[in-house]
């Protein structure tokens, strides 16, 4: 046991003061460090509740997925029947389906046929999957159902959240905020982490709105009052205005150009009024769309409605022909700001709801490092001036493997570049606490060989023999708990069990290699007839 | 240099005979642990019910909690509860689950903000949505689940079905006694509290494992010893070890409880307690159960014994 081969001790001692080595940048200044090679650059993050910042876990509101699904599955149904000159009746939505009666029953084949087309093969020919995200069948008696199916559902939310991450990067770039964190979680979920946002307010304002930008023109056949009264025509929908109170407007289904084709907003102030407002300009596209409808339609109402909702109904009084116009909705100027970075940004393909949402400022950041700190030095203190009285000379050895220990769990920390959170700075203390742990256990295997007769060597030998089985079965044990709880946990938790997982490995090295080796070198040196333990 | 001994050598406590007070007493506080949880209850996080929790300070010399409690209950946000938190200046404002989904809770912290207006800063501000709070408690049940059952598992093929069963025992006694700390004190049990839960456990495992240990190794040298003594001399042999570990594991813990502030104090008040119990559970309920457990006659005859004689030769 207390043999250990050159190219070993080389090993030992390479691996240890590498894994130590990796925790000095740490230490550095910053600017220092960046001058480093890329691989010493690597330090250890900290976690939000560290540095301050904002977490904020994002859905995709399945609900109004499926409700959109199923609303153009009618529409699509309505367009295929009427180019397909086939009568039906009750065209209508019931929860995930759409159904219809036809009025001629010889229309049952050519109907089903036409309909089966609406719904490709999820993911595309190429996928070669047989899973359809919509299912047409005969209900009997010339009624024909169409249901959306749940994976179609699940495709076109897992489709809505590849969309949003982009956008909702765009959005939070906005922000001006250094390093945020965008990623997606399980099927449905964006997660946001903005380091150093105190105030997430703004923030939850810019990620809580659709922004689904249309223009179209204001129904003129009715009055919105005798809509709302009477039954709107079916092309057309009341829609409010953003106004206080709101004033309703009759507004075609049918949109003229949408947020999709605009290239660029920016907020301004009106030259006559000063106002705040938003300028615009559409790609060719929608310029051209644009032009023909203002050209058609002079002297009409036309909308422009921002998530439902009216913004403006200005009168055309020309042709808008040069492809660029301007917004004005008695904004103030945060929200005009705010439109045209959202309108920049593009619109949601959903909404998305805030579900979870964790904001530490920076004063309690700064707080927990120093009381975490200063902890991790009280309590190692503590431990070391313990181990020191309880076993002497071989305290001293366990101090210095103990002091290893921490360097090379900091070390590994920086390499994963991990992120330390305050449980995570509390899992270090404990595992000094417990590192110590597997030393006591050989110290006291080897203080019972010597009272049992043997001489120093024979007893150092044991000792570690011995205590090494009883080390592993311990500490594995820990271990699992550590790892679950890596697995489990969401962000402190997580970080908790990531440095207790760490430590109990660094721990099972230091106490079995680094003292064994020192004590061995001790034996070698000193050639001790009697231990003093 | 003498050096420090807490313990002195060649202990012979009878910790067997001990557990004629032992059971009866750890039997009592599991049941008063179970009137706790269904009778007082745990004082849950919104980590697992949901709501809004806000950490403020007052920019003044003191917050005036009374004044932010009425301001506060007119809000309409139901029950709303505030507790001092470190200093006089720090509050904790904790509001129940509001009705009506992920938006209104989130509509919380607006209300919150505008009623206290800028005398405060908000050091943290934490909102969880129904669904999450949900799947939190899911996954720590899951988690503490998987945990136990992979640990015992690993006993099983390293020890003797005998000793899985009384390290078991062990940690359903730990984890009771736990949660009833958790509802007598009625700190704030949130997903920590689920670390700290796995924690203590593998520390009082850690413990049990280290006996059990010395336990095997005694039941191959001593073939003739009354099971008894021999779960006795393996308590006595490590005893030293145990008090020496404990030590140092509560002085660094007692840095943190002290020094570390008062976001993880719950945290380490609870892991200082599981430190006590896990070394009771391990000499008055893991070693002996495996009296009853008939570890002997299986352990010796079996495959152990004939490596025990190898390693005797």
């Amino acid at each position: 046991m207390l043999h250990f081969s050159r190219w070993k001790i080389l090993a030992t001692v390479l691996v240890t003061a590498f894994l130590c080595l990796l925790a000095i940048p740490n230490l550095l200044p910053q600017g220092f460090v960046k001058s480093l090679p890329n691989f010493f650059q690597r330090t250890i993050v900290l976690g939000l509740d560290l540095q301050g910042g904002s977490h904020i876990l994002l859905e995709v509101d399945s609900g109004a997925v499926r409700k959109d699904k199923v609303e153009i599955l009618r529409d699509d149904v309505r367009r295929v029947l009427r180019e397909a000159r086939i009568g039906y009746t009750g065209l209508a939505i019931q929860e995930l389906s759409v159904q219809l009666r036809l009025r001629e029953a010889s229309d049952l084949p050519e109907a089903l046929r036409r309909l089966r087309e609406l719904s490709p093969p999820i993911g595309g020919i190429l996928a070669g999957t047989n899973v359809r995200d919509v299912d047409v069948s005969d209900a009997g008696g010339n009624l024909i159902r169409l249901t959306v199916t749940t994976a179609g559902i699940t495709d076109r939310v897992s489709q809505a959240v590849a969309q949003s991450i982009e956008i909702v990067r765009r959005r939070v770039d906005e922000l001006g905020t250094v390093e945020p964190l965008i990623q997606r979680q399980g099927t449905d979920r964006i997660l946001v982490q903005v380091p150093g946002l105190d105030d997430p307010t703004r923030l939850k304002e810019l990620l809580g709105r659709t922004a689904r930008l249309t223009f179209r023109m204001v129904d003129t056949s009715m009055s919105a009052q005798q809509a709302i009264e009477n039954r709107p025509p079916p092309e057309s929908e009341v829609l409010m205005s953003s106004d206080r109170p709101p004033v309703p407007y009759l507004i075609e289904r049918r949109v003229v150009v949408s947020g999709e084709d605009l290239v660029d907003s920016q907020p301004g102030f009106d030259q006559r009024t000063n106002e705040p407002i938003v300028s615009f300009r559409f790609n060719n596209n929608g310029a051209r769309r644009f032009a023909q409808a203002t050209q058609q339609n002079v002297g009409r109402p036309f909308a422009i409605v921002l998530d439902n909702e009216v913004i403006s109904a200005p009168v055309i009084r020309e042709p808008i022909l040069g492809g660029s116009g301007q917004i004005s909705g008695s904004f103030t100027v945060q929200q005009a700001n705010d439109l045209a970075i959202l309108l920049r940004a593009g619109a949601l393909p959903a909404p998305l709801n805030i579900i979870e949402e964790r904001t530490v400022g920076a004063g309690l950041g700064q707080d927990s490092i120093e009381a975490g700190v200063t902890a991790a030095y009280v309590g190692s203190a503590l431990v070391l001036v313990y181990m020191l009285l309880t076993y002497g000379l071989f305290g001293v050895f366990a101090n210095i493997a103990l002091i290893l220990n921490v360097g090379m769990i900091l070390g590994i920390l920086s390499g994963l570049q991990a992120t330390l959170t305050l449980p995570g700075i509390a899992g270090i203390v404990l595992t000094v606490g417990m590192a110590v742990d597997s030393n006591v256990l050989i110290f006291e295997r080897i203080r019972e060989e010597t009272r049992a007769g043997r001489s120093a060597i024979a007893a150092i030998d044991a000792g570690f023999r011995e205590a090494l089985r009883t080390i592993l079965d311990a500490n594995i044990t820990t271990l699992i708990a550590a790892l679950i709880l890596f697995y489990i946990g969401t962000g402190p938790v997580r970080g908790f069990g990531l440095t207790l997982a760490i430590g109990i490995v660094t721990t099972m090295f230091t106490a079995y290699t680094v003292t064994r080796l020192i004590v061995a070198t001790w034996v070698r040196w000193l050639r001790p007839s009697h231990l003093p333990i | 240099m003498r050096l420090l001994r807490l313990i002195p050598d060649d202990t012979s406590l009878p910790f067997m005979q001990w557990r004629r007070l032992a059971f009866p007493f750890s039997a009592i506080l599991s049941i008063l642990a179970i009137y706790l949880f269904f009778g007082v209850g745990l004082n849950f996080g919104i980590d697992f019910r949901g709501g809004t929790m806000i950490e403020v300070q007052a920019k003044g010399q003191s917050a005036d909690v009374s004044a932010m409690r009425t301001t506060l209950g007119g809000l309409g946000l139901g029950d709303v509860q505030l507790q001092e938190f470190g200093g006089p200046r720090d509050v904790l404002i904790r509001v129940e689950q509001q009705p009506g989904g992920d938006a209104a809770q989130v509509e919380v912290v607006n209300k919150i903000r505008s009623a206290l207006g800028d005398d405060f800063e908000y050091r943290r501000v934490e909102v969880v949505g129904p669904r999450v709070s949900g799947e939190l408690v899911q996954a720590g049940i899951i988690g503490v689940a998987i945990a136990f059952l992979a640990i015992w598992i690993y006993l099983w093929f390293r020890f003797e079905w005998q000793f899985a069963v009384a390290a078991m025992i062990a940690t359903m006694h730990d984890v009771t006694l736990t949660i009833a700390f958790y509802s007598s004190t009625q700190l704030i049990f949130d997903l920590s509290s689920i670390a700290v839960i796995l924690t203590i456990t593998g520390y009082s495992l850690n413990d049990t494992v280290v006996v059990f240990d010395r336990i095997r190794e005694l039941l191959r040298r001593y073939k003739k010893l009354p099971i008894g003594e021999l779960l006795d001399l393996a308590i006595n042999q490590t005893l030293p070890r145990t008090v020496i570990t404990s030590v140092t594991t509560f002085l660094a813990l007692l840095g943190l409880t002290f020094f570390g502030g008062e976001v993880i104090q719950g945290f380490t008040l609870a892991m200082l307690f599981g430190v006590v119990i896990g070394v009771y559970s391990t000499a008055f309920i893991a070693a002996p159960i495996l009296i009853y457990l008939g570890v002997r006659t299986q352990t010796v005859e079996g495959r152990a014994g004939a490596r025990a004689e190898a390693e005797a030769s």
